[in-house]
């Protein structure tokens, strides 16, 4: 029984943490090659989840949905990047996040104009619909799917960074931008792909949690407040840093909130334990972020080299 | 030239400022009170920020926090039964400096962009400890039955109004005073460059803390002052997107000037409320307008009329 809670709340602990991860692997790309931060990423999350609901509804396709509405996403990093956001490539980071939250205010409230103020919701595929059995704990497909999926994307990553000669340039290019760029590397276009990575990525994101979570406009922020806790934990500019941060605060995060209040009950009177239980679980993943900074203010990855 | 334009434009909007609960007593409109109180509020936070912000170089996206903190002090103990307008001012300055100084620590043991990011975090976890607490209202917030008991005055607008006038003046003297100073030479210097403060013998962190501390109490009797005036408290107060706007309100006053965060709070404030006139959709313009401002206004609204010698130097230290 208590071992089946455990189980199961630890794997949606890694489906949430695959899901941050997914967020934080753009945004640290983005903030590695290009020195720039993005407060409007959790807007492109939003937009992926809007992207992918009208399109299932309409085309009553699931799959097709989540793959249209990250590819949507792409086409939509590239535009931003070639419209305007390069802009901001050499401004100072405090100029970019006001900047962002400009784009953050805006696309909440144009989402709110296109598709109105109530949430809009999306069904997971029914093929999804039941659960998979994992060691005894029955657990939902759905949910599973998305683990799957995310270890996939991160593999995926890895080859990409690791073992591709664009890989290559994106690490050097966080190295030193300045000397990819002298060795006549159109960093320009580099710049473009990886934002426009990071925007499929979040993109995904969003399509993936659409049947999980109710769609609405503001439903970025959130999301997008853990995932830069995520690669402050990881390091910034650090992809690997990105994958175990995000797991970490997906994990603690989950888990804390279900069994705090149980640890709490049990030990505290029942009165104090309901008023300290909820306000203890939520500050939990900010609490261990500012314990790790403490000791390693870089990160538990920190990325050495920067041009 | 220059400057007696400042004087001059700072001394009308002062004088104006001073004007409101004389107008609202002739017109016997209170609303008037509420609401450039409200701009006031804003504009001592923006001072707050501005400290560490312009004169410090620190990017806090947090302070929002510390007009929470300051704002519930006043909702939790008059929930409590504890009513002294005194007792109230106290505790959320004691309050506040408690947890500055950890958080301050922690968040300036890193630089730039890890910092803004720290700084959000923190006042993330302040926000969502008050949407937690249930007995105080929850997210849906807290409406104050009694305010803070100054005896005769107590809940009185003009009383409120004038005396956050007054914090609002003391408040400016003190940061004019303190940029000129030692401490404020140091904390202008780290701005530019804390590992030569630090070679010439002058540990930078100190002198950062401290200015951190002070713009958080700063900011805590802002909130202290927004309870009161509105009777209200809530999460909303503290959402990262209050500490989002303070940020812009010190950029188009202008960075590093006195007197700017007073334009740049009113400037942001009365925009957004015509805007509200106009549309419902008000973000999708005001979104924008950020964007430009941030863009196009380097030197803020204050920096516009500081002559070309200054200004130069001004931008020098944009980093």
């Amino acid at each position: 029984m208590t071992f089946n809670l455990v189980l199961g709340q630890a794997l949606n602990g890694l489906q949430f943490g695959l899901l941050l991860f997914l967020m934080a692997a753009g945004l640290t790309l983005v903030f590695g090659i290009m020195s720039f931060v993005n407060l409007a990423h959790g807007s492109l999350y939003m937009f992926g989840a809007y992207f992918a609901a009208t399109i299932a509804s309409h085309s009553g396709s699931f799959v097709l949905a989540v793959i249209l509405a990250a590819l949507l996403m792409f086409v939509l990093g590239v535009l931003l990047d070639a419209g305007g956001l390069q802009l901001l490539h050499r401004r100072s980071h405090l100029d970019q996040v006001l900047a962002t939250f400009g784009v953050v205010l805006f696309a909440n409230e144009l989402v709110r104009v296109v598709w109105g103020n109530a949430p809009v919701y999306m069904d997971a595929p029914e093929a999804l619909a039941g659960a998979v059995n994992l060691f005894g704990v029955n657990y939902p497909s759905y949910r599973f799917a998305i683990i799957v999926i995310g270890l996939l994307v991160a593999l995926g990553l890895y080859l990409l960074i690791e073992r591709t000669r664009i890989g290559m340039l994106i690490r050097a290019g966080a190295t030193n931008r300045r000397m990819v760029s002298a060795l006549g590397v159109n960093i320009g276009w580099l710049n473009r792909f990886v934002f426009a990575l990071g925007a499929a990525l979040a993109g995904l994101a969003g399509a993936m949690v659409g049947p999980i979570l109710s769609i609405e406009p503001g439903m970025g922020e959130p999301v997008l407040i853990l995932t830069l806790v995520v690669i402050v934990i990881g390091g910034i500019g650090s992809i690997r840093g990105a994958f175990f941060g995000a797991l970490v605060v997906g994990v603690v995060d989950t888990l804390g909130r279900i069994f705090i209040p149980i640890w709490l009950r049990e030990s505290l009177d029942p009165a104090m334990a309901t008023a300290v239980g909820p306000a203890l679980a939520s500050m939990l993943v900010y609490l261990m972020m500012a314990v790790i900074l403490a000791f390693k203010p870089d990160g538990l990855f920190p990325v050495k080299a920067r041009g | 030239m220059a400057r007696d334009l400042r004087t001059f434009v700072a001394t009308s909007i002062l004088i104006f400022l001073a004007a409101v609960p004389l107008y609202a007593w002739l017109a016997d409109d209170v609303y008037v009170l509420t609401y450039f109180g409200r701009i006031l509020a804003f504009a001592l936070a923006a001072i707050g920020l501005n400290l560490v912000l312009g004169f410090g170089g620190m990017a806090s996206l947090g302070h929002a926090m510390y007009i929470g903190l300051g704002a519930y002090t006043v909702g939790i103990l008059s929930s409590l039964g504890l009513l002294s307008g005194w007792l109230h001012l106290s505790v959320a300055l004691v309050t506040t400096f408690i947890i500055a100084i950890p958080v301050g620590w922690v968040a300036l043991r890193t630089r730039g962009m890890a910092f803004i990011m720290i700084t959000l975090a923190f006042a993330q976890l302040f926000f969502y400890v008050f949407v937690s607490l249930r007995q105080f209202g929850g997210d849906e917030g807290l409406s104050l039955t009694q305010l803070s008991d100054f005896g005769v005055l107590t809940g009185n607008k003009y009383a409120v109004y004038t005396s956050l006038l007054v914090a609002l003046l003391i408040t400016l003297w003190l940061v004019a005073r303190l940029v000129d100073s030692r401490f404020g030479l140091v904390l202008r210097a780290t701005r530019f460059n804390a590992r030569r403060v630090n070679a010439v013998g002058t540990s930078s962190q100190p002198y950062r803390l401290a200015a951190y501390v002070l713009s958080a109490e700063i900011c805590a009797v802002a909130g202290y002052f927004m309870a009161n005036l509105n009777g209200f408290v809530s999460p909303a107060m503290m959402s990262w997107l209050v500490s989002a706007e303070l940020m812009v309100m010190v950029l188009l006053g202008g960075m590093g000037t006195i007197f700017g965060p007073i334009a740049g709070a009113a400037g942001l404030l009365l925009i957004e409320d015509g805007l509200k006139l106009m549309t419902e959709h008000w973000p999708l313009v005001l979104g924008p307008l950020v964007l430009l401002m941030v863009l196009g206004l380097r030197q803020g609204l204050w920096g516009m009329l500081l002559p070309e010698r200054e200004k130069a130097r001004q931008s020098g230290g944009q980093h």
